[in-house]
């Protein structure tokens, strides 16, 4: 006996590796396992304003750059007349704008469309940033030599350390020094300054709170300082470590975030809302040629891609057809006609399919009953049965169309061939088996056909095998166990019942 | 509608279409004897090799174009059978008992004409009545006159003994009686009479049609319980040495009793059909399992029929 051993690890490799890459592919690139799965996404609009000197203008906005929790999906710059670039150094993206000549208020428009992402963490640094130099005025330099001796002795960590600072800043009652510190500064400056006091490196970063439908918003400032090898954001409001989820860090490091020049009374504002947008559609854009990208089918043109659609619903039918044959046993007139006939349903609708496809079939008969006595050969009497199955189809077609069907024309998506052997099967087995085996054959067929079809047109079985073909390996595995089925059939539950109900008796 | 659980068939031991195909046809018959059976011109010329007894062989149709004048050739016999060289299921024979002027004597009685005939042929040719409909040729051979015993037993057609050979060992048998409702054919499924036969005597054992048990032929009205197979060792033997020469390990072989030449090999089948078990009333499975776990079958087809009759007598296994 053949060991079953190798069988069934490639059954369960098979199934293995659908399983995997579909989860890795709906992890990685986002692609929903359900249809009509909706996705927030924030649109955001950077709008900047300046009075032009009629002079040529270059105006310069600090653009976020993979800011942590939020992915950019797009980004579009509308502004007339102007020339928009966008240009990366030194990890800093900056949008520029560039006019000869203006002259006048002028406005310019930065968009961009932000998911959230599950991507918290900020980029590691390659450079270690040093602590910048800070100085104080005469009093000031006593009182934040204490503060910070007060934060050291309560800390142990620079992250606690910064806790622990934040905490004495933002005391509704500040000591004395304290109070001293805040007299004239804001308490993220002075954050900022004793911080880099301390031999952290600190910097002050610019995020923007989002809320949906806000117009003309400012950036609220953060602070970021920088521990082991990554930099750790900060909320100067709270004295929490880490980001609010509703923060979107647009700008970073100490770089301005509006340079304007040959500009004057420039600002910026910023405006967002809340969209939906289709998840799926959403991981194609956002995603289009990363990591699994490749392996789906939607790298290939359009024209394609309709074509895999189906290609793809084709496995799900065989199944449909092994389950049938092997488990209930149901007698279809060839084996895979059923399965051609469904995907002909799927571009027809199943009601106009069926009335069509009998009513060829029972004019093919007719047909075929009369060059039954004309003795030709087996191929001719084939091909003679195409060719008039072709002008059936038309004819019908026509018909459909006349009587203001224009589903009608749809007719030709049957397979004229396999709807020839049909003809030519069904005409044999009437003479031989009678009519009866004609209906239970074909009934057979157009059951499993419907049966395929009404899986096959679900939203949902369309979505998974075009979205994730690979979950056809699984359809395989379990065609390939259906293989091995050495069970009853459930027809046979019937043939066989006189025996066991005689042994009763 | 009625069913039966699945584990009251497995306790009857009622071997299903889906074991069959795995456990026995795809484990013990290799694909490349297929061609042997499935071809009965190939059987034929095997088994006068083998000295197994055949019909006799008249002339082989392997072309159109002599089909045009075949009249003479057919002129000269008195009765005979046209058999699609590679068809199934008893499809495509046509069985002529005599003439009447110029028209054909069919067995049911109706009359057909050369025209008829040709036509017959020239879809046989091309292979309307194969497998797969791959093209064919045509054999035409000797009727068979089958022995007085069935007389009365049969209505048209030939009455043909189905013994299920596993590795050489005759394991089930069953007589198969054409009826008006099948037509003249033997199939079961078509409406034939199966009468199961003990395997150790020949003698009948319940008939069925239907897959109903009845009593006495629709037809004739004679009794089905007393029928008695003559010379039944002889026609085991000539079963089980059709394992030898078909080197498939898993087949229904069809023999015929003919009157004066005895027990002759129709033709064989690498996927015998399951009704057997419904005409013996008795499941195959167990039979099957038996001879499978012999570890050294006996080389001679004398030892195992004896083998056989032995172990799988009516009260056996």
């Amino acid at each position: 006996m053949v060991s079953r051993v190798p069988f069934y690890t490639i059954v369960a490799l098979l199934i293995f590796t659908g399983l995997c890459t579909a989860l890795l592919r709906h992890v990685q690139l986002g692609i929903p396992f359900l249809p009509g799965q909706q996705e927030k996404v924030w649109l955001i609009e950077a709008r900047v304003d300046f009075n032009s000197q009629n002079a040529p203008v270059l105006a310069s906005l600090d653009l976020p750059d993979n800011p942590p929790g939020y992915a950019i999906l797009n980004e579009v710059a509308a502004s007339p007349g102007y020339g928009f670039s966008i240009i990366e150094n030194d990890g800093r993206r900056r949008g520029e704008w560039s006019k000869n000549t203006t002259s006048g208020a002028q406005t310019l428009y930065y968009k961009a469309q932000l998911i959230r992402s599950k991507d918290l963490d900020t980029d590691l640094v390659d450079v270690m940033p040093t602590p910048q130099a800070v100085f104080w005025d005469g009093p000031e330099a006593t009182a934040a030599e204490y503060v910070i001796e007060m934060a050291q002795n309560k800390s142990s960590s620079p992250e606690s350390f910064t806790r622990e600072l934040m905490r004495l800043l933002l005391n509704p009652e500040p000591g004395q020094n304290t109070g001293l510190l805040l007299a004239n500064q804001s308490p993220v400056i002075v954050m900022d300054k004793l911080l880099n006091q301390a031999g952290i490196p600190a910097r002050i970063s610019m995020g923007l709170q989002l809320e949906d439908a806000r117009r003309r918003q400012s950036l609220t400032p953060v602070i970021e300082i920088f521990a082991k090898d990554r930099w750790l954001v900060f909320d100067p409001s709270t004295g929490q470590q880490g980001l609010s989820e509703d923060i979107l860090l647009w700008q970073r490091g100490s770089n301005s975030l509006l340079d304007v020049v040959g500009g004057v009374n420039s600002r910026v504002s910023f405006s967002m809302i809340e969209q939906t947008l289709p998840a799926l559609e959403l991981s194609q854009s956002q995603f289009a040629g990363q990591g699994f990208a490749w392996l789906g089918v939607h790298t290939l043109p359009i024209e394609e891609q309709s074509m895999f659609k189906l290609l793809f619903l084709l496995p799900l039918g065989a199944m449909v057809v092994v389950f049938m044959r092997i488990i209930v046993g149901l007698k279809t007139s060839g084996t895979f006609m059923p399965i051609l006939i469904a995907l002909a349903f799927l571009q027809t609708s199943l009601v106009l399919g069926l009335v069509s496809f009998i009513s060829i079939v029972a004019m093919g008969l007719v047909i075929r009953t009369y060059l039954s006595r004309l003795n030709l050969l087996l191929v001719s009497r084939i091909a003679t049965l195409v060719v008039l199955v072709v002008f059936l189809v038309s004819f019908l077609s026509l018909v459909g169309y006349q009587l203001g069907f224009s589903t009608g024309m749809t007719i030709t998506f049957f397979p004229m061939i396999i709807i020839a052997w049909t003809i030519e099967r069904m005409s044999i087995l009437w003479e031989e088996e009678g009519p009866r085996e004609v209906v239970t054959q074909g009934g057979g067929s157009l059951f499993v056909a419907v049966l395929a079809y009404l899986l096959m047109q679900l939203p949902l079985s369309g979505h998974l095998s075009f979205n994730f073909p690979e979950l056809n390996l699984i359809i395989l595995a379990i065609i390939m166990l259906m293989g091995q089925y050495t069970g009853y059939k459930l027809s046979e539950l019937r043939r066989f019942r006189a025996m066991v109900e005689e042994d009763k008796a | 509608m009625k069913w039966v659980s699945p584990f009251k068939l497995a306790k009857a031991g009622i071997l299903g279409m889906n074991c069959r195909n795995v456990d026995f046809i795809g484990r013990y018959n290799l694909r490349r004897f297929y061609p042997l059976v499935d071809d009965k011109l190939k059987t034929k010329l095997l088994a006068e090799e083998y000295g197994v007894a055949t019909p006799t062989l008249r002339f082989v149709v392997k072309t159109q174009h002599e089909i045009g004048h075949i009249e003479d050739r057919l002129m000269a016999l008195n009765g005979f059978a046209i058999k699609p060289s590679r068809g199934s299921g008893g499809k495509g024979i046509l069985v002529i008992i005599g003439r009447r002027g110029n028209q054909f004597i069919k067995s049911s009685g109706t009359e057909v004409s050369i025209e008829d005939i040709r036509r017959h042929l020239t879809n046989t040719l091309a292979g309307l009545y194969s497998l797969r409909g791959a093209p064919d040729v045509a054999i035409i051979e000797d009727l068979i006159e089958f022995d007085d015993t069935f007389k009365g037993y049969s209505h048209e057609g030939v009455p043909d003994i189905r013994i299920i050979v596993f590795r050489g060992y005759p394991v089930m048998a069953m007589l198969r009686l054409a009826t008006h409702a099948s037509d003249g054919k033997a199939n079961l499924h078509q409406g034939a009479v199966g009468v199961g036969l003990d395997i150790a005597t020949g003698q009948g054992l319940k008939a069925v049609q239907f897959s109903s048990p009845i009593t006495l032929h629709p037809d004739t009205k004679m009794p089905l319980g007393d029928l008695r197979i003559p010379d039944w060792k002889n026609m085991l033997l000539l079963a089980s040495r059709c394992y030898e020469m078909s080197n498939l390990g898993y087949i229904g072989t069809d023999i015929v009793l003919d009157k004066s030449r005895g027990a002759q090999l129709l033709e064989l089948n690498a996927r015998p059909g399951l009704s057997i078990q419904v005409a013996n009333g008795k499941g195959l499975l167990p039979r099957l399992r038996h001879i499978e776990k012999i570890r050294k079958p006996h080389r001679l087809a004398e030892d195992r029929v004896e083998y056989a009759i032995a172990t799988f007598h009516s009260q056996g296994i």
